[in-house]
């Protein structure tokens, strides 16, 4: 067993989820009990997703358990099929579904549907989130693929004189960091070389599209932790050559582009010479002066992280402090590449070593999960986000890719966006007795509430707390006073502001527990 | 528009109401999420789920990654050697305990709480929270209900929950009546009530749970006890096997609700009439005041409420009669016929209920009535609401205040703001 406050990844299904969510024309039927249907507020809540995720849960109860759970599920699969008319169905079990073992894939596959029923069986007691993502997305691939590959040692056919190459982008999924912005970006970047997209998947493919991925000349691999393991089958079956360079930061965007360049037989000069991206322009300027050698700990999946730290290094100057992933899966990249920052690799999954890894370091920024811009915030550091898991505020209305050219703009905003500015840094160092300069100062740019560190003013001079109390002469009874502390702190402003005001209006001049309640009702909304 | 008439149109032996039963996919969250907010209404106990990733998982979206400290509950993910054999499930559940009890010291009650898993593989939880008692009492008490899935659904988590703390509260010395109100309140509620009980002449009036696990209200066969809350079925059966008197009653939802629940009190306590009438009716002429400007918005509409927190009765017949609102359907996970006879009794004859859950089918139902407004789960919201129909997400009204006189507005407003924001966006 393992104490687990928060968790970086879920369930292995929820891995199977982010596939099936990202594709059109899939349906999983999944063997769960009825809590698990939590997962859908992932996608319909944080992605803001407008339709329901394609997935009917047999909700097995402890009644159903002494009954026919079998039955349970080929019911459902079938209602599921009838109902959703799919292209092709995914099949499998929870983690207690699998405790069952009621082998979902023979019972669905005993109800002979006329589509094809892929079965995913995750070992919900070893894995997690992105390795059931990267094993779902690579049965479904080998399963709607496998059947046009050639025969075993056929060499790939030369692409005809005059014939564009194509690619397929695998990866991205439903609920992942920015994919729905870095396909776009790619895309462009490849049209750019003159290399079309064949199918970008699992987002946005449907079943069919899944089993012409064959007809590409490459893959793209943009996300590693999930489509390595199809890319390596695809290549062993097609023939099919994948990038291993990931385009996060000018730099690795450049070899990239010569990357694919080189599978494709194209020409990347002309794509290189006109690329445009302001952060070299803006890394180089005097303003970012003050960025040098900032102490930035980074944590996150491991393609993520890994190219935080060159960014960080090689294009933004800062100083790497920390470097960590919570997949276990790709410790040996993130050991890697902590070995060319000099620095201890943190492999874990345990939210509370994070979080005492960032408190013994104390770095200027922290670059990580929404669980480290929890941590960071708790510590008072600023922080920017840069890989899954995210929150609803990760999921941008704005286009905000983190790969290619642009992405390296949005990259270059937000981490600088949290920091102080230059000049303002210096004042502060300089004028550090300024009574407005507390200790928990944050960016002017940024406001009050960005930092949880910043005290409360309270004025501790009566005559002073009366002035600003303007012309209000009312008095609080203690209890009322009490009373109000009970409000939450973000509204209680606003309460006091109007029960006063409610007083005053009303000739009262001790406000009880009654008042307050009274002008509750009175602004009513 | 349709103005409802209230009072004593209501027979009060009308024939029970019929009930659409539905045996499919539900949609609704297990007992675990219970903790989200007991673990902050029980200041000195800890949870500990004994389960897998997903349950760990559930909670935290639920709680939607609140870290405003260290919270009081953590998952002990069971690994694959855990399935191997219970013996060594056990050793481990006794490590991860000792582990925990050293990291949190302040902690005086320990909930085992049980989940699919550790059902499934029947790792008996209350044998192990007697064996972990023995060692760590009576420095922490080790108490387990189950919260799973496929035991409970969504509050039920607060009924297993309350029922274990039952067997280990205090026989009651006293040889007075006593009250006892069950059922999880915000803070802020549950001191108006006791304001309002000390004005009714009450005398002691204890909660459950307690703010501290280290002071159990004490029970006996004078306990008269009011839930406030409709889904405490076990709780009430657990009070009841130790003599306790359960006064039937609506729940304190809405000027109505509160008032009858009030006046069961009172009922069972002699309160005289011109007493309760004093003490409550400033109370009630406010909180009516305060709900006329929701009548204006929300009469005439037409509610659909899908089955979440077994609140929807209670909270359809305050839609309907303090608020005019129409009854498209009214969806439940479970009903209890006897703890909302009081309830059922207040709704219009015509009323629609439905108990257990076949979303799809629900859905089609409810697409085909096309109602005002919609009360449903996250998993539903966005999707319905980008089919053009207005949602309300329940859970905010299990997070929110909303029992009492002073809160009535507040509930109200919760149903008004997705309307009142629908007709306010014009891009
Ligand atoms: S339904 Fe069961 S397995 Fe799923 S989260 Fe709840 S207790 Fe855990
Ligand atoms: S009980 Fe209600 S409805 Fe009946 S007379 Fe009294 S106020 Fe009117």
């Amino acid at each position: 067993m393992q104490l687990t406050v928060w968790t970086y990844e879920g369930p292995p299904h929820v891995g199977a989820m982010r596939v099936a969510t990202g594709m059109e024309g899939l349906h999983y039927v999944l063997h769960a009990p009825q809590g698990d249907t939590y997962a859908d507020l992932l996608f319909t809540m944080i992605e803001r997703r407008d339709r329901r995720p394609p997935v009917t849960y047999t909700t097995f109860s402890a009644r159903d358990l002494g009954g026919d759970t079998a039955e349970l599920f080929k019911t459902a699969a079938q209602n599921a099929y009838d109902r959703f008319q799919p292209q092709a169905m995914l099949v499998g079990a929870s983690c207690t579904g699998s405790l069952i073992q009621d082998d979902p894939g023979g019972l669905a596959r005993a109800l002979a549907l006329p589509i094809p029923v892929v079965a995913v069986d995750l070992p919900a007691y070893q894995r997690k989130e992105n390795w059931g993502a990267a094993e779902t997305f690579y049965q479904l691939v080998r399963a709607l693929a496998g059947p046009s590959a050639p025969a075993p040692g056929t060499p790939r056919p030369e692409r005809a004189t005059g014939v564009r190459a194509r690619c397929n982008l695998l990866g991205p999924t439903a609920l992942g960091f920015r994919h729905r912005d870095d396909i776009v970006e790619i895309t462009s970047l490849l049209a750019k070389l003159g290399i079309d997209v064949n199918v970008t998947a699992p987002m946005g493919a449907t079943p069919a599209d899944i089993a012409r991925l064959g007809e590409a000349d490459f893959n793209v691999v943009l996300y590693p932790e999930i489509a390595g393991q199809a890319a390596a089958w695809l290549q062993r079956t097609f023939g099919q050559p994948f990038t291993r360079i990931v385009p996060i930061g000018v730099s690795a965007t450049r070899e990239f582009v010569e990357e694919v360049a080189k599978l494709a037989g194209v020409d990347a000069s002309a794509t290189l010479a006109s690329a445009s991206t302001r952060l070299p322009w803006y890394s180089r300027s005097v303003d970012s002066t003050y960025l040098t050698g900032k102490r930035v700990f980074i944590f996150g999946d491991a393609t993520h992280a890994v190219a935080a730290a060159r960014i960080a290094s090689d294009e933004l100057g800062f100083k790497v402090v920390g470097l960590g992933t919570y997949s276990r899966e790709f410790a040996r990249e993130i050991r890697d590449a902590a070995k060319r920052h000099d620095v201890e690799p943190l492999i874990t999954d345990d939210y509370l070593e994070v979080e005492a890894k960032v408190a013994e370091l104390q770095p200027e920024l922290v670059l990580g999960t929404q669980m480290e811009r929890h941590i960071a915030k708790r510590l008072g550091i600023p922080c920017a986000v840069i890989s899954a898991p995210v929150h609803v505020q990760d999921f941008p209305a704005r286009y905000a890719p983190q790969m290619g050219f642009e992405g390296a703009n949005v990259i270059f905003d937000t981490w600088v966006h949290p920091l102080m500015m230059g000049l303002e840094e210096h004042l502060l160092a300089m004028f550090k007795d300024d009574f407005e300069f507390v200790d928990g100062a944050v960016p002017s740019h940024l406001g009050a509430g960005h930092s949880a560190a910043v005290p409360q003013a309270v004025p501790a001079d009566p005559v002073a707390a009366a002035a600003m109390a303007s012309e209000i002469s009312v008095v609080w009874a203690s209890d009322a006073e009490k009373e109000l502390r009970k409000i939450p702190f973000f509204v209680r402003g606003k309460a006091r502001r109007n029960t006063e005001r409610f007083a005053n209006e009303n000739g009262v001049s001790t406000i009880t527990i009654e008042t307050l309640y009274d002008a509750k009702a009175h602004y009513a909304r | 528009m349709n103005v409802h008439v209230q009072g004593c149109t209501v027979a009060a032996e009308a024939a029970p109401k019929p009930v659409r039963r539905e045996n499919g996919q539900r949609e609704v969250f297990c007992g675990l999420t219970g903790i989200v907010w007991l673990h902050r209404k029980i200041q000195d106990a800890f949870f500990l789920v004994v389960g897998s990733r997903t349950c760990a998982h559930l909670i935290q979206s639920a709680a939607g990654v609140m870290i405003f400290a260290e919270p009081r509950f953590a998952t002990a993910i069971m690994e694959e050697k855990d399935l191997a054999g219970l013996t060594d499930a056990n050793d481990e559940l006794d490590r991860i305990v000792a582990q925990l009890i050293a990291r949190r010291p302040e902690i005086r009650l320990l909930f085992l709480v049980g989940s699919c898993p550790s059902e499934v593989i029947k790792l008996d939880l209350s044998r192990a929270a007697l064996r972990l008692s023995q060692k760590f009492s009576p420095a922490v008490r080790i108490l387990n209900y189950s919260g799973s899935g496929i035991e409970t659904t969504f509050t039920q988590g607060e009924d297993a929950c309350l029922a274990s703390l039952v067997p280990a509260a205090p026989q009651a010395r006293t040889g007075e009546a006593q009250l006892l109100i069950v059922g999880a309140l915000a803070d802020v509620v549950e001191d108006q009530f006791i304001r309002m009980f000390d004005a009714l002449g009450l005398g002691r009036v204890q909660f459950l749970p307690p703010r501290k696990a280290s002071v159990l209200p004490d029970i006996g066969p004078n306990t008269r006890f009011l839930l406030a809350q409709p889904f405490l079925t076990d709780t009430a059966r657990a009070l009841e096997d130790r003599g306790a008197t359960r006064l039937a009653a609506p729940f304190p939802l809405g000027v109505e609700g509160t008032t009858a629940w009030l006046r069961a009190a009172a009922d069972a306590f002699g309160v005289a009439p011109a007493l309760f009438e004093s003490v409550t009716h400033p109370h009630r002429i406010r909180a009516e005041r305060a709900l006329v400007r929701y009548r204006d918005q929300l009469g005439g509409r037409r509610i659909f409420l899908f089955p979440d927190s077994q609140l929807e009765i209670p909270l359809a017949r305050f839609l309907s009669r303090e608020l005019s609102m129409q009854l498209v359907e009214v969806g439940t996970p479970y009903l209890h016929r006897e703890h909302l006879a009081e309830e059922l009794r207040l709704l219009p004859d015509d009323v629609v209920l439905s108990e257990g859950q076949d979303v799809d089918l629900q859905l089609d139902r409810c697409r085909l009535a096309r109602p005002d407004l919609v009360v449903c789960g996250l998993g539903l919201a966005n999707p319905l609401e980008a089919e053009g129909i207005t949602t309300k997400w329940s859970i905010e009204l299990v997070f929110t205040p909303i029992q009492g006189y002073e809160q009535a507005a507040d509930l109200a407003e919760l149903f008004a703001r997705p309307l009142v924001r629908r007709a306010k966006l014009v891009a």
